[in-house]
C-alpha cells in the first residue's frame, strides 16, 4: 500500500513538473526582443544571429521549440548561460549546495523552535505565555526576511560583533570541494576550525531566513493542539491524573504534528524564495544570487534552469513531507485509497 | 454589537484596526500631512544629505537629503495601491475557478485544480521574480506578477469550501427545485465562502506588501525616484552600520503595516468565526 501511495504521488508530481516546465517556458517566451541578439550583444553580424537563431530553434513554432527544450532537458542539458559562458547545469551544481545548506539549517531552526513554542502556547493557552508567543509569532511573520537580515546583521555583526558580516567562510581556509556543503566538506577534510567558522557564517542568514517560518509553525501548532485538547481522550488522560507535561507531550502533540508538517512543506517553498533576499544581504554565494544576476542580464537559459531546479527541489521536499504524513497518520497509512 | 464585544475582548485586534486606519489615512492624505511634500520625487538637498534622525527629520535623511519619514508615507501609497489592485483582481479570478472546480466537479475539477497545483509548485516569490525577470520593472508589471502568483491560493481556498458545501442539504434542495449551476454557485455556495475570503484578504494585504517590497528590494519593482519601502531598504543596506536609519526605518515601516493587517485579520477570523 505504501508503494502504491508512493507511485501515485510520483505520477502526480511528474504531471505537475511537465506543467511547471510549460509555465516556465511560456514565461521565457514572453520576453521582448530577440534572445539570440541579446545573447550575442550589439556587435554581432546578421549571419551570426541567424546562425544562433537556428541553433536555438527560434525560427520554429512554439510547440516545436518546447519539444526541443524537453529533449534537452531529459538529457540533463539546460543550455549555456550567457552570463558565465558555461553550461547552466554546471553553474547550478556550483551554486545550489550553498543555498540548500542555508535553507536546510533554516528549516531545522524553524522546526526546533517553532513547534516547541506552539506546544508551550497551547499548554498555557489564554494566559500570558500564550499572548507573548502570539505577539512574537505575529511579529516574525510581519516582516520580509531581508528586513530581519538587516536588523540581525546590525545587532549581531556590527554592534555586538559575535558573528561574521558576510560570506560563507573566512578567506584563510582552503577547503577542497567534495559535496559543496561547506559544513560537510570541512569535516571531511578534518579541519574543525574551518567547520566552526563555516557554521558561524551560517547562523545569521539561517536565523533571518527561518524567522517567519518559526512564527507560522508556532501559530499552527498552537491552534492544532488547542483543538486536540478538546478531544475526549485528553479529558480521560486528565481524569486519570496524568501530569500536564505528559499529556502535552504524549497525547496532544503527536496528532497535532500532522497538519503542521503540511505547513512546513509550504514554508520550505517560502524559504527557497526568501533565500533570494537573505543571500543578497549577506553576500551569500548561492543559487539565488546567481538567479538575480542572470535575471538582470536577461539570461534566458539560466533563468529557466534556476526556476526549474528550485521547483524540483520543492516537489521533492513535498513528496517527503507527504510520505512522512502517511507514516505518522495511521488513517492515511492503512487507507486503501492512498494519500491525496 | 457582537462584533464590538469581540473586538473589546481582543485588544490586539483593536491595535491592528487603529494601525491599519492610521496607515490608510496617512497614505490617502500624504500630500497634506508629510513634512516635506516634494520629497517623493528627485529632489536634491545636499546640505542635509545623509543626516541621522533629528527634530527636523524624524527618521533622518537619505543620501541626497530627502526626508525619509515623508518618503515612507509616500511609499505606503504605492504599497496599499498595489495590495488593493492585486487582491481586487486575484480574488474574483481565484473564487470563480474555485467555485467551478468545487461545485461542477468531474473533469472540470481535475483540469482546474491540476492547473492550480502547477502554479503552487513554484515557490511564490520565485515565480514572481521569474516573471519580473522577463518583464520591464514597472508598478503595473509588479502588480501583474504578484496577481499571477496570488489567484491560485483563493482558488484552493474556495474549492475546499465549495466541495464540502456541495454535499449540504440546502444545495440539494436548490438542485431539486431546478436552480441553475450558476445560481447555486454564486447565490447559494459563495455566501458561505465569504467569511473565509474576507479574512484571507485582510491577512493577504500584509503578505502582498511583503512580496511586492521583496521584488523592489531585488531591483525588480518600482524604480527610483518613486519611493518604495523595499528599494529604500536595499539602498540603505549598503551603508550599514554607519547610516543605519536609511534601511532600518523603511524596514520597520513594512513591519508595522503588515503587523497591523495581521492583527486585524486575526481578529476578523474570530468575529466571522472562520475555522482555518
Amino acid at each position: 500500500m505504501v508503494l502504491r501511495t508512493l507511485l501515485n504521488r510520483l505520477l502526480i508530481s511528474l504531471i505537475v513538473l511537465v506543467g511547471v516546465s510549460m509555465l516556465i517556458f511560456g514565461i521565457a517566451r514572453v520576453i521582448p526582443g530577440d534572445p539570440a541578439r541579446i545573447a550575442l550583444g550589439p556587435n554581432a553580424t546578421t549571419e551570426q544571429i541567424s546562425k544562433l537563431r537556428a541553433e536555438m530553434h527560434l525560427d520554429e513554432s512554439l510547440p516545436s521549440q518546447y519539444f526541443h527544450f524537453l529533449i534537452d532537458l531529459s538529457r540533463g542539458d539546460l543550455g549555456t548561460s550567457l552570463y558565465t559562458n558555461r553550461p547552466v547545469t554546471l553553474d547550478i551544481a556550483e551554486f545550489l549546495p550553498a543555498t540548500l545548506e542555508l535553507v536546510f539549517l533554516a528549516g531545522i531552526i524553524m522546526v526546533s523552535v517553532g513547534l516547541p513554542l506552539g506546544m508551550l502556547a497551547a499548554r498555557y493557552r489564554d494566559s500570558w505565555p500564550d499572548s507573548l508567543i502570539r505577539v512574537f509569532a505575529l511579529l516574525t511573520v510581519s516582516a520580509p526576511s531581508f528586513v530581519w537580515a538587516v536588523i540581525l546583521m546590525l545587532l549581531f555583526a556590527f554592534y555586538l560583533p559575535i558573528f561574521p558580516i558576510a560570506g560563507r567562510i573566512s578567506d584563510i581556509y582552503e577547503i577542497e570541494r567534495v559535496t559543496g556543503f561547506l559544513t560537510i566538506d570541512t569535516l571531511l577534510a578534518g579541519n574543525y576550525a574551518a567547520f566552526g567558522d563555516a557554521l558561524r557564517h551560517l547562523v545569521l542568514p539561517a536565523v533571518a531566513l527561518s524567522l517567519s517560518g518559526i512564527g507560522q509553525a508556532a501559530r499552527l501548532t498552537r491552534s492544532n493542539m488547542v483543538e486536540t485538547y478538546e478531544k475526549p481522550y485528553i479529558e480521560m488522560a486528565q481524569a486519570y491524573g496524568f501530569f500536564p507535561s505528559r499529556i502535552a507531550r504524549s497525547y496532544a502533540f503527536k496528532p497535532s504534528l500532522i497538519p503542521s508538517l503540511t505547513i512546513i512543506g509550504l514554508d520550505f517553498a517560502a524559504m527557497l524564495g526568501n533565500a533570494f533576499l537573505v543571500e543578497a544581504v549577506f553576500a551569500w554565494p548561492g543559487l539565488s544570487r546567481y538567479g538575480v544576476a542572470v535575471i538582470l542580464r536577461k539570461d534566458l537559459n539560466a533563468i529557466m534552469g534556476t526556476v526549474l531546479i528550485i521547483s524540483i527541489t520543492f516537489l521533492i521536499v513535498n513528496i517527503i513531507v507527504d510520505l512522512l504524513i502517511g507514516y505518522l497518520n495511521p488513517r492515511v497509512r492503512y487507507s486503501t485509497r492512498g494519500s491525496a | 454589537m457582537r462584533t464590538l464585544r469581540i473586538l473589546a475582548r481582543n485588544p490586539l485586534s483593536v491595535v491592528g484596526l487603529v494601525l491599519v486606519l492610521l496607515i490608510i489615512f496617512a497614505a490617502v492624505f500624504a500630500q497634506y500631512i508629510v513634512p516635506y511634500p516634494t520629497h517623493n520625487g528627485s529632489v536634491i538637498d545636499f546640505a542635509f544629505a545623509n543626516k541621522p534622525p533629528s527634530a527636523r527629520n524624524w527618521f533622518g535623511t537619505d543620501l541626497v537629503g530627502r526626508d525619509i519619514f515623508s518618503r515612507i508615507i509616500y511609499a505606503y501609497q504605492i504599497s496599499l495601491t498595489l495590495g488593493v489592485v492585486v487582491l481586487a483582481v486575484a480574488t474574483p479570478i481565484g473564487t470563480i475557478i474555485g467555485l467551478l472546480a468545487g461545485y461542477v466537479g468531474g473533469w472540470v475539477e481535475n483540469v482546474l485544480m491540476r492547473l492550480v497545483d502547477i502554479f503552487l509548485s513554484i515557490p511564490p516569490l520565485v515565480l514572481a521574480i521569474a516573471m519580473m525577470g522577463v518583464l520591464e520593472p514597472t508598478l503595473t508589471n509588479a502588480m501583474l506578477a504578484v496577481t499571477v502568483v496570488w489567484w491560485p491560493w483563493y482558488a484552493r481556498l474556495v474549492y475546499s469550501i465549495a466541495r464540502a458545501e456541495r454535499e449540504e442539504g440546502y444545495v440539494l434542495a436548490a438542485e431539486v427545485i431546478g436552480a441553475s449551476a450558476v445560481h447555486i454557485s454564486f447565490r447559494e455556495i459563495l455566501p458561505n465562502c465569504l467569511p473565509a475570503i474576507i479574512t484571507k484578504m485582510t491577512l493577504d494585504m500584509g503578505f502582498v506588501i511583503i512580496i511586492a517590497s521583496s521584488l523592489s528590494f531585488l531591483g525588480l519593482g518600482v524604480q527610483p525616484p518613486t519611493p518604495d519601502l523595499g528599494s529604500m531598504v536595499a539602498e540603505g543596506a549598503r551603508y550599514l552600520p554607519d547610516s543605519w536609519w536609511l534601511s532600518v526605518f523603511p524596514g520597520l515601516a513594512i513591519l508595522v503595516a503588515v503587523f497591523g493587517f495581521n492583527l486585524l485579520g486575526d481578529g476578523l477570523r474570530e468575529i466571522l468565526s472562520v475555522d482555518k
